[in-house]
């Protein structure tokens, strides 16, 4: 392979200079670097308040923070988790930066609107933050009625006015890739070509345009039932607390699908060349991302099963729920498939791989028994949900989203992150992910409440060694952030295709040039191709 | 996909049928029909929804993807409607209190 | 005068497929509309069928006359909007500024009335924050009835208002002939906006002010 210095030629980075060309960018390539810089900062604040809740929890009596600003520190983490960093994550940068190039266009369909997203995003999360500076929240980041309505004293309206406008930001953005995915495909990419990071990335794009819509109003109806006390939600007028639960999971279950079926995307990428083998069951895989979407929006009640929701709809839930894990199970098996006498090499990104197969699949199947209706009495508002939903969330969709970063991360800089490093902090990230959370899960099942933030000293044991897991897995972060912006600098230059991968994304030049392909690519291959590459290595 | 250009002649038809609507649902909403009412003054709204979709907002001549883009978002606010009335309508059917 | 051709932009390979794109783009925009005023739908659905007595009996203390008025007056806007989408498609500049002008005009006239209704609830002791003062029967599920009222009415305002500032853009630009038969694309999606508006007050109006409507003879 011929290497291209970086310097003759001219690609998206090079090819204009000055913040305006960035701040007034409509370069998909350089949005989704906008998002990779304000998502990492979210993340590592809300790693902050992770770290402080960490250590309160080192001893059963709270004495680090007071009760109330232990209320604010997990509300806040999992509001900017959940909000300003896991769901925009994977879509905003790397669905931003590769839907286009994957599909062989030359931008999304509505440039100025991606870069609109943006800034809605950043005023939303601006909105967030100035709550945060002035107090914050205390009320989790579910915002339960009516104590956000009506008993909290804090700053309520104001974070939710933030991810109202957030919100906007992921609706953006998923409308603009169901476009771009219907109608810029290269000619030849017909539906069943295409690779599986855009069946995700489209099924979750589906998501954020059907459900991101119903939480927003949710929120302005709190926002307005205690700004104005038009008191929507309030018992004594005969308004129902359950029903905020209805309209505010209804969102927030699909949310969960957001954040791992992206990951997925990568997974299935990742997998494939990493064992030079097509995935095994192409359509499978692509019909089980559309599937999560649908079945994700049958089974919002299972957040309900002690919320005095009817017993009725619980059983429905509950039964709904089992149905939804089928096809990530598909997945998980079809991905299994896919190595099983595959040339498997151990770089990076495939490291990631692995770790996302084996903590998504413990995260999943302890999804299945919290929907079990007897158990889930037992374990809910515990350690165990907590332990859950962290198994999918950290051990699902960062360790993907990292190993996409890794995967992606020579296409996008024209850089080589160094590969030792890498590895020891995929390990590390792993080992450290591990000690956190499957304590939680015990102690989840030993009874320890949820966000209590004292507890009886036999717990203690559990949560010394989750602190402990936690400072590993912040050290885990830390390296890539820190070799990552090292390599920009002094990584070795990247080939147009360091992986010999196939898809349209590794044609093009590492980092592209501003419109992606010199000649817009005809596509007469399948998805995953690995004998045109064979046809085409030199030597 | 061929420019479909609608006359104001057609566009008028649907008008006049849309304010006939209007006075029906309100003259029949003066009556006392027990539970037809709903029923009735919600058909009657639908019906000018379907001429407004189809015949204002061009969807009778667009793609079957523009059509089936109005009908998710119909049908998952249907969804929303139909699950969290199975809660809401069933609660107190157990004789145990709070279910 | 602007060139026409040079609309497309480079994203797209021809208009063809850039207005498919742009409309497309906005029936996503509308479906996720169509579940942003659902959500209070769902609020509605939920409180009428546990409280039907207090809705109706709440319900008639709207103004049906106005309320019937108001729908036609956003229907006629709709019509007119439709029209202007056909005057920009035969290239009719005037007839278009028309028919955009008289979509505006009626808009503002739905929400004057819609601020004198309100006004009056407000007089008559029946808006929940300002003044509620309603003490007769089953007052707190009547004041529920007047808590969804107003979000639900003030929601598709705050619509309205945005949907005048489109359309007055709208118009500005086709004053200085920015559209012509060969692209009309934002007074078509700019319509769809419009047409939405008018499809969520098509559902408020029976919902609201014709429950129970007997009981007032």
């Amino acid at each position: 392979m011929i290497t291209a210095t970086v310097e003759t030629r001219d690609n998206y980075l090079t090819h204009e200079y000055g913040v305006k060309s960035w701040l007034l960018t409509k370069d998909h390539k350089r949005i989704a670097l906008l998002y990779l810089a304000s998502i990492s900062f979210f993340f590592f604040l809300g790693g902050i308040f992770a770290t402080i809740i960490r250590l309160e929890l080192l001893t059963p009596p709270g004495d680090l923070v007071s009760a109330q600003t232990y209320n604010k520190l997990f509300s806040l983490h999992g509001i900017i988790m959940v909000f300003l960093f896991l769901i925009p994550s994977i879509p905003a940068t790397l669905g931003n930066f590769f839907v286009p190039m994957m599909i062989g266009a030359k931008d999304l369909a509505f440039p100025k609107i991606n870069l609109l997203s943006w800034y809605i995003y950043i005023a939303g999360g601006a909105c967030v933050l100035y709550a945060m500076l002035e107090g914050g929240v205390d009320t989790g980041w579910t915002f339960y009625v009516p104590f956000s309505t009506s008993y909290a004293n804090t700053y309520v309206i104001l974070t939710g006015v933030g991810i109202f406008i957030a919100g906007f930001s992921s609706i953006l953005t998923g409308l603009n890739f169901i476009v771009t995915i219907h109608r810029m495909r290269a000619p030849g990419l017909t539906w069943f070509r295409l690779p599986l990071f855009i069946w995700s990335m489209y099924a979750t794009s589906l998501i954020q345009v059907l459900g991101t819509p119903v939480v927003a109003v949710t929120i302005l109806l709190v926002a307005v039932e205690r700004g104005f006390h038009l008191g929507i939600f309030d018992p004594a007028l005969g308004g129902d607390p359950v029903l905020f639960q209805h309209l505010f999971w209804f969102y927030s279950h699909p949310a969960v699908y957001i954040m791992v079926l992206p990951g997925m995307g990568i997974i299935s990428e990742v997998v494939s060349v990493y064992s030079r083998k097509k995935v095994f069951g192409y359509r499978f895989v692509a019909f089980s991302s559309v599937a999560i979407a649908v079945l994700g929006f049958l089974v919002w009640g299972h957040h309900m099963f002690v919320a005095s929701q009817s017993v009725y709809a619980s059983l429905v839930f509950s039964f709904l729920s089992f149905f939804v894990a089928v096809p990530s199970a598909i997945k998980v098996f079809n991905w299994t498939a896919t190595l099983y006498k595959g040339s498997i090499s151990y770089d990076t990104p495939m490291l990631y791989a692995f770790g996302f197969i084996g903590l998504f699949t413990i995260g999943g199947l302890t999804g299945t028994f919290l929907a079990t209706l007897g158990f889930d009495v037992h374990v809910t508002d515990t350690y165990f949900v907590v332990a859950h939903f962290h198994y999918i969330m950290v051990g699902g969709t960062l360790m993907a989203y990292l190993g996409g970063m890794h995967y992606w991360w020579p296409k996008m800089t024209g850089r080589m992150y160094p590969e030792g490093w890498a590895k020891l902090s995929a390990l590390v990230v792993f080992l450290g992910f591990n000690l956190t959370f499957f304590p939680q899960f015990i102690l989840g099942y030993l009874g320890m409440p949820r966000r209590y933030w004292a507890y009886p000293e036999e717990f203690q044991v559990y949560h010394v060694l989750s602190t402990a897991g936690a400072s590993v897995l912040a050290v885990g972060y830390l390296i890539p952030a820190a070799y990552f912006i090292w390599s920009l600098r002094y990584g070795k230059i990247a080939p147009d295709n360091p992986w010999n991968a196939p898809g349209l994304e590794w044609q093009t030049s590492s980092p592209p040039p501003p419109e992606n392909f010199e000649i817009t690519p005809v596509v007469t291959s399948e998805a995953y191709d690995y004998s045109i590459l064979e046809e085409m290595k030199v030597g | 996909m061929a420019e479909h250009i609608v006359t104001k002649k057609q566009y008028s038809y649907v008008f006049a049928t849309l304010l006939l609507l209007t006075f029906i649902t309100t003259t029949v909403g003066m009556m006392d029909l027990g539970r037809l009412n709903v029923v009735v003054a919600l058909v009657i709204a639908v019906i000018k929804a379907l001429l407004v979709v189809l015949f204002f907002m061009h969807i009778y001549w667009s793609s079957k993807l523009n059509k089936l883009t109005v009908v998710a978002g119909v049908a998952w606010l249907a969804l929303l409607l139909w699950l969290t009335l199975t809660d809401v309508l069933s609660r107190g059917w157990l004789p145990f209190p709070g279910k | 005068m602007a060139n026409h051709s040079l609309a497309l932009r480079h994203q797209f390979d021809d208009v063809e497929q850039q207005k498919d794109a742009s409309t497309f783009g906005m029936w996503i925009f509308l479906a996720t509309e169509v579940l942003f005023f659902g959500g209070m739908f769902c609020c509605y659905t939920v409180y009428r069928s546990r409280y039907p007595m207090a809705f109706g009996n709440a319900s008639n203390h709207l103004d049906l006359i106005l309320g019937a008025v108001s729908t036609a007056i956003l229907i006629i806007s709709s019509f007119t909007m439709a029209c202007g989408v056909n005057s920009a498609a035969t290239g009719a500049k005037n007839a278009l500024v028309g028919f955009l002008g008289l979509t505006i005009l009626f808009a503002a006239a739905f929400l004057v009335i819609e601020m004198s209704e309100w006004h009056m609830l407000y007089k008559e002791g029946l808006m929940p924050g300002f003044n509620f003062t309603y003490k007769e029967f089953d007052p707190g599920h009547v004041q529920l009835f007047f808590c969804m009222y107003f979000a639900m009415t003030g929601l598709h305002a705050s619509h309205v208002t945005i949907g005048i500032g489109i359309l007055a853009v709208m118009a500005i630009r086709a004053w200085r002939g920015a559209f012509g038969p060969e692209y009309f694309t934002p007074i078509e999606i700019s319509g769809l906006y419009w047409h939405f508006v008018d499809l969520v007050w098509i559902f408020l109006f029976p919902l609201y002010y014709l429950i129970a409507r007997h009981l007032q003879g």
